[in-house]
């Protein structure tokens, strides 16, 4: 077991892992937060998406030792109590949500997206999102929601914990 | 004017799966939980001499280490022919031979690799004709063939050949379809708790009561000692219809430990060991006059089984109805032979043996309309069901669409303008399914319980199971419409056999239609009692009074009114009051088929059409889909937002099936299970696609509602081939359409034309 500490939704975490642990794993089991998913374990679909030190990465391909120091978001991390994110208020009202396993990869993958880029096209959103599996959807509701949010966001950046820095609705 | 159906809906359960929140099973937990883990056989087809399980029981940490020896030996799936550990034979990869519980799940796994199993390998049979044609290898000994079940209908056999002889076209084809899988996002997985001799068992199942049922004859208790909670279920498709032999073990992992076990999937045991949608060889004849009338069909079906019976080994009914029913021919002979071999066991997936008869029959419409020089959508046109129509099968139509689907779909179909070496064309392909239950089982009766309580709050229970396509929203919309409320005011409890009265399960696309109608018939019942208790209080007559905003009020004045939690109080704070309470059950007036074949499953058949658009790279025979336009016959849209989503996600699943998905399966092996091999399409992949509803209005549904949920995904594959050969002449008979065969086509056509692309 090692020692490692890491900043988890803006909470300083300090926690035992194994060295060969997945940071997907010690999310989930040692942290407790079972909203990212697992549904490969391989690196193949995205499931377990979460963003570290503002690019997300497969949560699944990084060990928990690399995250040692590092500040991770996890969906839970992006609503504030009852305010959602823009991104999962635009999942909700857009219809892209079914069985919701792939939802909350989606979301993070589309908001490093939209933190990168706050006015992206079609297809640089279907780009940024062809590493997350959906097997629900077909994609269009996603990609529709991806768009609604970046105009809810109105092209402003977003901070490390994911609230719009101005209210500009576009 | 209603208020709430049809008009666009969040997802009941959004929230929760926006916020991380929505438990699946590989969320759920225990106190004291164990890990479970299955040892499965790498060996396709081999004798078991012994097991020897001593090392993996000292372990530490291990609970226990079961074979088929500590088991009760029942038989159990459909067909009665698995167990739930096998201890004699293994007939597949992935069979189970032992089960392991262990404080967690590195231990359980490391007690996996302590287990010796001694096997005589034997030689396997991995193709369907060979399997029936040479008895040298029998799966299934005792059984002394290789053949499952067959399949047979017929008309009168003399009117068949007299058609086939007077015949002006005739054509022959035979199609091949590959296995494909479910491949939902969240595995399968079950947690079991024995506790004071009842079972609680956690499943993301789709059929819990069927489940139940099966799950009380595998392990021999009774069914009144078992309850069944599911979880957020992380995607079905029909993978989740059958108990799996895991399930079984798992349960008896719990009752021997006396602790909760949970067993998880991995994502390669998901590949290996769930059930994929069985590869088809049809061999089909079309026979036509003139003028493109069809006069007969023949259909012979070889499906391959796998190593046991599964539900889907009962597919060939469905797939039946489309070589029979979907356009009118007089004239039909169709056989199917369901083939025990050592592959992987295939089940039901969303279409339940259409998808493949579709690709074969709508295949062979585009190839005989090129044959008579007709436009392809005249010649379905001219050929299409209609409202009133009898197939032969005794299916009976009653409202339906199908000829406009086919005009909103099929617009300029052909070739279309290419550029140098992009060759375009569009194709279209229809489809029949049930829409209106489907009575394959004797039962196809759904319960529904409506509860008001003094607040206002509306409670649904239900038997239909939501694994993810909306159906808990169609529910809750249905019952908000009926009892004037807002959707946020009525709560869906639909998981738990404590709880929800019976359901046949979420399969057949008939959710929305079976559990709508119980949902509103339930719901209605309550809203008499409503009116009436209005009526008294308000001192008018009952027909002047209707249900609008959480409010009793009159029609014409509503300023009279009184407001839902106030009449419901007044019900039950008096001496003999009463509760609101409404329940109801609906079994559609339909009849099993009889062992013709004939008879009307459903009260209401689901027609639709897709017209795809692509474009072939003419030097590398890569295809591009540029947009696929899906007109779906749905009696009524009840939530046009859902609907979206339902058809993006089926179109999306048959232009995977159509051009990228093949589980390539060697001596029995899944060899490509895993994402990166196993290509399902990404967001770049799907193009635009325009979902179309078109409203018939089924007077049998609710609201006019008729089932769609398996129908968007069934002839997407056949339109993609005949857009295929729309744009470049190369007809492909077999899925996945790929790169190398579309090449390989076109090579041909140069070698025949001598030189000219065509
Ligand atoms: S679980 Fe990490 S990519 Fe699939
Ligand atoms: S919503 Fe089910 S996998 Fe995306």
């Amino acid at each position: 077991m090692v020692k490692i500490s890491l900043i988890i939704n803006a909470q300083p975490w300090e926690i035992q892992v194994e060295p060969d642990e997945t940071l997907l794993d010690a999310i989930r089991g040692k942290v407790g937060l079972t909203g990212t998913k697992k549904g490969c374990d391989s690196g193949e679909c995205g499931a377990c998406t979460v963003i570290m030190n503002g690019r997300s990465v497969n949560s699944c391909l990084v060990l928990a030792v690399e995250a040692d120091g590092q500040e991770i978001t996890t969906i839970e991390g992006l609503s504030h109590g009852q305010e959602l994110h823009p991104l999962q208020a635009a999942f909700i009202s857009e219809g892209a949500v079914q069985c919701g396993f792939c939802t909350p990869g989606m979301i993070m993958s589309a908001k490093a997206l939209l933190d990168s880029n706050p006015h992206p096209s079609e297809q640089q959103i279907r780009q940024g999102m062809a590493g997350n599996l959906c097997r629900c959807t077909g994609y269009g509701r996603i990609v529709a929601a991806v768009e609604k949010a970046a105009q809810l966001i109105g092209g402003d950046r977003l901070d490390a914990t994911g609230s719009r820095q101005t209210g500009n609705q576009v | 004017m209603q208020q709430v159906v049809g008009k666009p809906a969040t997802k009941y359960d959004a929230f929760e799966k926006v916020t991380g929140q929505a438990q699946y099973i590989q969320d759920l937990t225990q106190p004291r939980m164990l890990w479970g883990k299955i040892l499965r056989s790498s060996l396709p087809h081999a004798r078991i001499l012994n097991i020897d399980t001593s090392r993996a029981e000292k372990l530490p940490g291990v609970k226990a280490v079961l074979t088929a020896r500590d088991l009760p030996r029942h038989k159990i799936g459909f067909g009665n022919d698995n167990e739930v550990l096998k201890g004699s034979k293994v007939r597949c990869v992935g069979d189970e031979i032992a089960a392991v519980a262990a404080v967690d799940e590195g231990t359980a796994q490391e007690a996996l690799a302590l287990i010796r199993v001694e096997f005589e390998s034997l030689p396997g049979v991995f193709e369907p004709l060979l399997a029936l044609s040479d008895p040298s290898v029998l799966v299934h000994e005792e059984k002394g063939s290789n053949l499952s079940i067959s399949y047979q209908f017929m008309t009168d056999e003399k009117g068949v050949e007299a058609a086939l002889d007077q015949a002006a076209v005739m054509l022959e084809d035979r199609f091949v379809l590959p296995f494909v899988t479910s491949a939902a996002m969240g595995t399968h997985g079950c947690m079991a708790a024995f506790r004071n001799g009842q079972l609680t068992m956690w499943s993301p199942t789709q059929v819990p009561f069927l489940y139940l049922h099966e799950l009380s004859l595998a392990l021999g208790i009774p069914g009144s000692r078992i309850r069944v909670i599911q979880p957020t279920i992380g995607g079905g498709f029909g993978a989740k219809l059958d108990m799996y032999p895991y399930e079984g073990a798992c349960a008896h992992l719990a009752m021997v430990t006396g602790q909760p076990v949970k067993i998880l999937f991995s994502r390669e045991e998901e590949f290996q060991a769930s059930r994929p949608r069985q590869p088809m060889l049809i061999d089909l004849v079309t026979a036509s006059d003139r003028e493109g009338r069809l006069l007969a069909r023949k259909a012979k079906v070889i499906c391959d089984n796998g190593a046991y019976n599964s539900w889907g080994s009962t597919t060939p009914f469905v797939g039946m109805q489309t070589v029979s029913s979907l356009y009118r021919v007089p004239n039909v002979r169709y056989e199917a032979q369901i083939v025990y071999t050592n592959n992987p066991y295939s089940g039901a997936m969303r279409g339940y043996g259409n998808p493949q008869h579709t690709f074969a029959v709508e295949s062979h419409m585009d190839m005989l309309a090129s044959k008579l020089g007709m436009d392809p959508l005249e010649l379905r046109l001219l050929n299409a069901n209609r409202s009133g129509d009898v197939t032969p099968q005794k299916m009976q139509i009653t409202s339906c669409a199908f000829s406009e689907t086919l005009r909103q779909a099929g617009e300029n179909l052909g070739p279309l303008p290419s550029e140098q070496g992009k060759l375009r064309g569009k194709g279209l392909a229809g489809l029949i399914h049930v829409g209106g239950g489907a009575r394959v089982y004797r039962s196809d009766g759904c319960g529904a319980v409506v509860k008001l309580d003094d607040m206002g709050r509306v409670v649904l229970l239900t038997g239909a199971t939501d694994m993810g396509q909306g159906s808990d929203t169609v529910l809750a919309q249905i019952v908000a419409e009926v009892l004037g409320v807002e959707i946020k005011d009525v709560r869906i409890i639909n998981n738990d056999t404590d709880l929800t009265p019976w359901d046949v399960g979420s399969h057949a696309s008939r959710t929305t239609f079976i559990a709508g109608n119980a949902a509103l018939l339930a719901a209605e019942k309550v809203r008499g009692e409503l009116i009436a208790a209005a009526a008294n209080s308000l001192q008018v007559a009952p027909e002047s009074l209707i249900l609008r905003n959480k409010r009793v009020c009159v029609d014409d004045n509503p300023e009279r009114f009184i407001d839902l939690p106030k009449l419901i109080r007044s019900l039950h704070f008096r001496e003999g009051g009463k509760v609101l309470v409404g329940e109801a059950f609906y079994d559609p007036p339909t009849e099993m088929q009889d062992q013709h074949f004939l008879g009307n499953v459903s009260v209401a058949y689901a027609f639709g059409a897709h017209g795809v658009e692509v474009e072939v790279d003419a030097g590398t025979g890569v295809i591009k889909v540029l947009g696929v336009t899906a007109a779906h016959d749905l009696g009524k849209a009840i939530n046009p937002l859902g609907i979206q989503g339902q058809i993006e996600g089926g179109c999306a699943m048959g232009l995977g099936y159509a051009l990228s998905e093949e589980m390539k399966v060697l001596e029995g092996r899944v060899i490509n299970g895993n994402f990166l091999d196993y290509r399902l399409l990404t967001a770049v992949d799907v193009p635009e696609i325009k979902g179309i509803p078109v409203e018939s209005e089924e007077l049998a549904g609710p609201f006019g509602a008729k089932g769609i949920g398996e129908s968007c995904c069934i002839p997407t594959a056949a339109a993609v081939a005949n857009a295929v050969y729309a744009a470049t002449g190369v007809r492909i008979k077999e899925l996945p359409i790929t790169p190398d065969k579309v090449l390989q086509g076109l090579n041909e056509l140069r070698h025949v034309s001598g030189g000219q692309v065509p």
